[in-house]
């Protein structure tokens, strides 16, 4: 993705996945994903999360629950870019995604359409909407792992 | 009428032109929070750098001195909202002054067969500690009936009453909605059911007279930070003898009078009952400051203003496309509002790019979403020392929206 996008793009790829999430749905039987409730006290966000792993890959990744623009269009970005990625590789997408959220040194070349929340530090107060997805996966991705 | 423009000289916040995103600063979220005039910030600092020590423990000039401004300050609030000054607990805030109730007093006295009314438009201070009490108790939780609007009327009090009620807890004004209600003729109703009235003032008693022998209410809180004082530092009233049968929350130095091995302990009387450990001390001096500086604007005038205020708003407001505003009729200078179609978040991160500060989501009044039908609303809130031109450059921003997200991205 070229990082020469316009402000227009970047609008338009949030509200594409804000008004069409693709992974945005309740999976049938929960019980065989791996799952975690986020919640946020200054947005309104509350989220579940959904991930089905074998062998430590992840097969399929989910969420559902209340969640505003920023979150929903992140989560979903999130899903589409950790499906079929070990968890190394899902954590080093999760890592970057963070860097360049925190105006850090970051490697845009596994964060594809991510990379249009570059600017959410210039909006400090929502820097929570756009992770708390992100936030959700590493942790269960570090808890599954240490078992 | 008041002048905001006088009043706001005496607010560094106003005289640094406080920036937010490259813009002049428009603070309309001041049932958040309010700025502190120089008067507090003098008497905080007056502790901090000239008179510090402890109080109650007065073998010294500075600690006497200290007691002697601690009471003071009791007199000045207790005369702020009409109360004797045994009946005026120092708290860290409204939200521990409701706690203390129902901890102290509730959670000591009812039993499974009674009942408490709230509302569904309270702030999580005046649901959440009664949740608590039905988890001790394991008394009743009901909801007294809000009209089309949102407002509660003493009617509908009077139908809500059961045989087994005890409490009613309710906010004069509440944060969402921002109605007034009829706190008097609750009490009223509630007294003749021997029912007790435990009253929310977090959001009146900044802006409006309250005086609780008027009122006859039984318990009142209110928060510093909300009327120009210090956070951290809020107060509880209510009614002596209630104080006298009401258990403390916490306990420990400064709260009992003696106590030996076996474990007999004698607490002072009210309020020094309630404030145990060392009290906030520079905060009390900053609420003294505050209210006496907020008595000399007048709340009648601090009222009369923000109704003015408020008129203006909606009136600004409705000429905003496809705004919503969920309560037009309300009394306070509150205004909850949304704009069809764009998420209630990034209108206040849109705002906030604009150096607009309003607040966004459910505004601790989680339950009221139910009423009001919307996953989050938009708040503006004024004070006395909101402008026009505040509002204008709100109002203006609102038409200029168009593409909300870009934020994130300009």
């Amino acid at each position: 993705m070229p990082i020469s996008l316009s402000p227009q793009m970047m609008r338009q790829i949030i509200m594409d996945h804000y008004e069409n999430p693709q992974f945005k749905k309740t999976p049938e039987d929960i019980s065989k994903y791996k799952t975690i409730n986020m919640n946020s006290t200054n947005c309104i966000d509350d989220i579940n999360i959904y991930v089905l792993v074998e062998n430590e890959i992840v097969k399929e990744c989910y969420f559902d629950g209340v969640a505003c623009t920023i979150s929903t269009a992140s989560t979903d970005i999130m899903c589409s870019l950790v499906i079929g990625k070990s968890y190394k590789e899902s954590l080093y997408i999760i890592e970057q995604f963070k860097h360049m959220i925190h105006e850090e040194e970051y490697d845009d070349s596994v964060l594809d359409e991510a990379i249009v929340f570059m600017n959410t530090s210039k909006q400090a107060a929502r820097i929570k909407c756009a992770t708390i997805g992100w936030d959700g996966l590493e942790d269960i991705i570090c808890h599954d792992h240490k078992h | 009428m008041l002048d905001p423009y006088k009043l706001r000289k005496d607010f560094q916040m106003f005289r640094n032109k406080t920036q937010m995103q490259e813009h002049d600063l428009v603070f309309l979220d001041n049932a958040s929070t309010t700025f502190k005039p120089d008067c507090v910030v003098e008497a905080v600092d007056q502790y901090l750098l000239n008179e510090t020590s402890n109080t109650h423990r007065g073998d010294y000039d500075l600690c006497y001195n200290a007691d002697v401004k601690v009471e003071n300050a009791r007199k000045s609030i207790s005369k702020f909202i009409g109360a004797n000054e045994n009946e005026i607990v120092f708290t860290s805030g409204t939200s521990m002054s409701i706690n203390l109730i129902a901890y102290g007093y509730a959670g000591k006295y009812l039993t499974s067969e009674d009942e408490i009314l709230i509302t569904q438009a309270e702030h999580a201070s005046n649901v959440l500690p009664w949740f608590k009490v039905h988890e001790i108790t394991g008394c009743k939780i009901d909801y007294i009936p809000l009209d089309k609007d949102g407002r509660l009327s003493p009617v509908s009090v009077e139908k809500a009453i059961t045989k087994n009620t005890k409490i009613i807890a309710v906010a004069q004004v509440t944060n969402v909605l921002g109605f007034v209600i009829d706190v008097k003729e609750i009490c009223k109703i509630a007294h003749k059911h021997g029912v007790l009235v435990v009253c929310d003032g977090a959001q009146s008693v900044p802006h409006m007279n309250v005086n609780v022998k008027d009122l006859d209410v039984d318990f009142l809180s209110f928060s510093g930070h909300k009327v120009c004082g210090p956070t951290g530092i809020g107060v509880l009233y209510g009614k002596y003898e209630l104080l006298e049968k009401m258990d403390p929350l916490m306990s420990g130095g400064g709260m009992n009078a003696k106590f030996d091995m076996c474990g007999d302990v004698k607490y002072l009387n009210p309020p020094s009952k309630f404030e145990a450990g060392t009290m906030n001390i520079e905060g009390i001096y900053g609420l003294k400051a505050a209210v006496e500086y907020v008595d000399k604007i007048g709340r009648n005038n601090i009222a009369e203003y923000e109704t003015h205020l408020r008129k203006y708003m909606i009136k600004k407001m409705r000429e905003v496309p496809n705004i919503i505003i969920y309560n037009e009729n309300a009394d306070a200078g509150i205004i909850t509002f949304n704009v069809k179609g764009v998420f209630a978040q990034d209108l206040a991160t849109y705002l906030n790019s604009k150096g607009i500060a309003i607040r966004s989501g459910q505004h601790c009044a989680k339950i009221l979403i139910t009423f009001l039908h919307e996953v989050a609303t938009c708040r503006a809130s004024i004070y006395f020392y909101t402008t026009k031109e505040d509002i204008d450059a709100f109002v203006d921003a609102l038409k200029k929206g168009g593409d909300y997200l870009d934020a994130y991205f300009a």
